[in-house]
């Protein structure tokens, strides 16, 4: 085969439904080279990737505008299955591998060589025995040419993490007419060593005529493996680069750029630094996808800070650890007094509230009305609105109500009534009446985490000034998780990154673009520079 | 020394339950006054006709779906083809081997619909199983009690209700009592002579081929050495199995099925029962089709477990219409777990050690309570409680693990 490119795509557009992900995205990779494949989340890499492998949630919402041509032929792939057959493998983020299995049986799974035997003859091939031997060896040469020398017959049950990594890889590479790998961030996983011994061994695959496509959001990984690089934001192609004509700070630069205008814009103020209202020591949370690995920082009395990172870096685990809806560990001190980890009611006693991202799920009752919903938690944790009879106590409709009244006139919550159900609210007055409900219980520090998630442009305004007022006029202090940095550096003083469970640095809401996607790929933006500066 | 202790703490946690049935029956072994020979005679009766019913449900649970209560339906199969094997007359092997055929469509496409169903509602397929045993006792009344004997005359005499309508409440077997039992039936002593020939015989040719370790093939070959010489030279031994007869044929089925079920798992099909069972997401990610496998796993199970019901009742030489096949669920799954095995993995060894254990049980019960409480009765209702108390128990212990698994891993992560 001769064709320039082993794999076009060519013009992409993606729609699902009203919301355009993908505009016109092209992606060129020529054989044996290695592509680095760059975005924030919501760039529309995943979704580039479903279409290359033909992912049914592709094919269930229309289809997509555009070619791929694998090979220099235009192609239709219908299934990862099919996908695989063309030649195309892709190493999982998250393993697809079976513990019980070993290093042998996972990488020949559902591929294994049989061999007959009396009954498979009237039976059908599934009943034809397994040929264990040419298994392993085939398995062996697989391991081998991946640099690892673990036992074929180990099973994968208490291997170490990046073992699992290479044996990943190694099945891929025994496929027959591999022409093209996928990487979805695969050094995510694995130690320093570990990482680089994967780039060394990607290198080898990639000299063997296997081009790569490497997603990631390492940038110094990319600048240390990729031959060049294509970065996507907002759905559209950004920029495409060789890797020996750029540098990691313009990488960054073109990663974040500035998205469209801030909605809102809060006066620009020197941050308060005068009393600690937080103190964050050591915080670890084991939120499934969201970890934390050990978190220290504070938080000042009167300002707005914004915590950012990249999805699935742990910058979500922070405030779902400390209200203990996770298991979390960890010293954290909130005016000085001790903040019990692991009982969500003492934690809301102690003055602590939180407005959660999952407003469907954790943040309202979508079956009750407006007003029980505000009052609700307050009435739990301190027994307010009710009135008492001797043993029994009953709700305190008139003040309940009175209540309601007010949060819907000061919160601008646009509905029929305090009695209306919150389901049948807009996302934006839902998210309102999340607010309000933590706001029933008088916090004396509010986290708010992924407030516009899913709103509209108006109703994040709202949202966004809603909580600037608060801010401003009630000198709440309020840690604002976002994973939109422009409208983290729209309200907030300061700016904390979270990059794989750890704190990459604080940054100032007026930092270069550069500063925060270096960040975001876990390199502190100071640091690199003093590197820059001590090459030349 | 550490790491040893550890071992056996761990050791005994995870054969928790055969430990406490081993010392529940010796300890009714040590109360009943019945005499071991007696006991032993009926170890090997029950084990012939109910090993093979608990080796059923192997394939289901390498597959992950637990343990599969809804062989319940499979015996009601292999009692559907039983009562018209009965109305035709006809008599001894033929008829069993008839009524094995007939159940061989019926169980098949009984396995089939449960597993369409069991395919809808992943993760739940025991207690899915289990309520589908219930309500298809239902539809089976309404064929015996209605369908047959009424729409479908029957003309047997003593197979119909007399003077009502519906299928007698117990059906009489004595046409293929024995049927597979008698074709071969030895003394004990003759038993273990040729049980140890032909395993000694197979070690000699495997050993030959290279295929097994000379090491193992020579220990076995001298354990049974012992064991017949023992047998042999040592006359009380020897007492105690005087009353003992073997059905070879019924064991070699059983030995049948446990060759069975091994081979298959050396299959492209038994790996993917395995992978399935593993994790669903990973093996759909290779490209197998779960529901399928899942779907093939069932109907095997069923169709054995029809088979199983058979040996059952050609050995006991009657059936009760509406009640024989209610229990077989229940307790084929406790045994199964009183072998050691758990509801997601379980093999040939553990199927029959809890075989074995758990009717030793049954057995020795009714009489100890005697002793102890003077009322047969007690040990009677001990006995199915024993049985929903280890299914229980093996439940809790499932999630118990599970947790344990997790709180393990949180540690080592830090």
């Amino acid at each position: 085969m001769s064709a320039e490119f082993v794999l076009e795509m060519k013009n992409i557009t993606k729609r699902y439904g009203e919301n355009t992900v993908l505009t016109d995205v092209s992606l060129s990779v020529r054989p044996g080279e290695i592509h680095a494949l760059l975005g924030e989340n919501g760039a529309g890499k995943s979704t580039l990737m479903n279409v290359l492998f033909g992912m049914p949630v592709i094919h269930s919402t229309g289809g997509f505008e555009g070619k791929v041509l694998i090979g220099g032929e235009e192609t239709h792939v219908l299934s990862p299955h099919d996908a695989m057959q063309k030649g195309i493998g892709m190493v999982h983020q998250e393993f697809m591998l079976l513990p019980g299995f070993t290093v042998t049986e996972n990488i020949k799974l559902n591929r294994e060589i049989t061999r007959k035997n009396p009954f498979s003859r009237f039976m059908g091939k599934n009943l034809e025995t397994l040929d264990e031997k040419s298994m392993s060896m085939d398995a062996r040469r697989a391991l081998d040419s991946v640099g690892m020398n673990i036992d074929e017959y180990t099973k994968i049950h208490g291997m170490p993490v990046g073992y699992m990594q290479f044996v990943e890889i190694a099945r891929e590479i025994d496929k027959k007419g591999v022409k093209l790998l996928v990487f979805d961030e695969p050094t995510a996983v694995l130690t320093e060593s570990e990482a680089a011994q994967l780039i060394k061994v990607m290198r080898q695959i990639a000299e063997s005529g296997i081009a790569i496509i490497f997603i990631t959001h390492r940038l110094d990984e990319v600048a240390a493996a990729a031959n060049s690089i294509t970065i996507l934001r907002d759905g559209k192609l950004a920029a495409v680069r060789e890797t020996k004509n750029t540098t990691i700070i313009e990488l960054a630069e073109l990663m974040i750029g500035r998205k469209g205008e801030a909605v809102v814009e809060a006066d620009d103020r020197t941050p308060p630094m005068d009393e600690i209202a937080m103190k964050i020591r050591n915080l670890y949370v084991d939120m499934a996808g969201e970890e934390v690995k050990g978190i220290s920082f504070d938080v000042y009395k009167g300002e707005i800070l914004g915590i950012g990172g990249l999805a699935g870096q742990g910058k979500l685990g922070i405030p779902n650890g400390i209200m203990s809806l996770y298991d979390a560990e960890g010293d954290v001190e909130l005016f000085g007094k001790k903040v019990v980890l692991g009982d969500a009611g003492a934690v809301l006693r102690s003055g602590i509230a939180m407005v959660s991202e999952d407003r469907k799920g954790v943040g309202l009752l979508l079956d009750q009305s407006i007003e029980d919903n505000i009052v609700f938690t307050a009435m739990q944790i301190y027994g307010e609105y009710l009135k008492k009879y001797g043993p029994i106590s009953l709700k305190d409709q008139a003040k309940v109500r009175s209540v309601a009244e007010k949060m819907i006139k000061d919160l601008d919550i646009r509905c029929f009534g305090p009695t209306q159900h919150t389901g049948t609210l807009s996302g934006g007055n839902q998210q309102k009446v999340c607010i309000a409900r933590a706001l029933a219980l008088h916090p004396k520090f509010l986290f708010v985490s992924e407030p516009t998630r899913g709103i509209d442009i108006g109703a994040k305004k709202l949202v966004l000034e809603t909580l600037v007022k608060l801010n401003r006029e009630q000198g709440m202090t309020i840690v604002m998780v976002s994973s939109e940095l422009q409208e983290l550096r729209s309200v907030s003083d300061r700016i904390a990154i979270v990059s794989e469970g750890k704190l990459v640095d604080i940054l100032s809401p007026n930092a270069s673009d550069a500063d925060f996607g270096l960040a975001m790929s876990g390199i502190k933006p100071s640091e690199h520079k003093e590197k820059g500066d001590g090459a030349k | 020394m550490d790491k040893k202790k550890i071992d056996f703490k761990e050791l005994v946690r995870s054969n928790a339950v055969t430990i406490m049935f081993v010392a529940l029956c010796i300890f009714c072994m040590v109360f009943s006054n019945t005499s071991v020979s007696y006991v032993l005679m009926a170890m090997v009766g029950r084990l012939s006709r109910n090993a093979f019913i608990v080796l059923a449900l192997i394939i289901p649970i390498v597959a992950g779906m637990g343990i599969n209560f809804a062989i319940t339906i499979g015996a009601m199969a292999a009692q559907i083809a039983l009562l018209w094997v009965v109305e035709w007359q006809i008599t001894g092997l033929g008829g069993f081997v008839l009524a094995a055929l007939i159940t061989v469509p019926l169980a098949a496409v009984f396995g089939f619909l449960i597993g369409k169903l069991l395919n809808k509602m992943k993760g739940q397929e025991m207690i899915g199983g289990l309520i589908l045993g219930y309500f298809a006792n239902g539809l089976y009344q309404l064929l015996f009690l209605f369908i047959f004997g009424n729409l479908i005359p029957l003309n047997t005499p003593g197979l119909v209700i007399k003077g009502s309508t519906g299928v007698a409440n117990t059906i009489s077997l004595q046409s293929i009592k024995y049927a597979l039992d008698n074709i071969w039936s030895v003394d004990f002593g003759t038993a273990l002579y040729v049980m140890s020939g032909v395993i000694v015989v197979y070690m000699i040719l495997m050993a030959a081929f290279k295929k097994k370790k000379e090491v193992s093939a020579i220990v076995i070959t001298i354990v049974l050495g012992v064991c017949c010489a023992v047998y042999a030279f040592v006359p009380a031994v020897a007492d105690l199995f005087s009353m003992v007869t073997v059905p070879m044929i019924t064991f070699v089925v059983v030995g049948f099925l446990c060759v069975f079920n091994n081979a298959i798992m050396r299959t492209r099909l038994g790996q993917q029962f395995r992978a399935v069972g593993q994790n669903r997401t990973v093996a759909n990610a290779s490209g197998i089709n779960v529901d399928r496998i899942r779907l093939i796993a069932i109907v095997i199970s069923t169709v054995l477990a029809g088979w199983g019901q058979l040996i059952f009742v050609q050995n006991m030489g009657t059936f009760q219409t509406y009640g024989a096949h209610e229990q077989v669920g229940l307790y084929a799954g406790a045994a199964i777990l009183v072998g050691g095995a758990s509801i997601r993995k379980a093999t040939n060894k553990q199927a029959i050690l809890g075989c074995f254990l758990f009717h030793l049980l049954f057995e020795v019960a009714p009489s100890a309570a005697k002793t102890i409480f003077g009322d047969a009765a007690i040990g009677e209702y001990f006995r199915v409680f024993i049985s929903y108390g280890v299914i229980a128990m093996a439940l809790v212990m499932h999630a118990w693990s599970g947790v344990q698994k997790k709180k393990k891993k949180a540690l080592s992560a830090q």
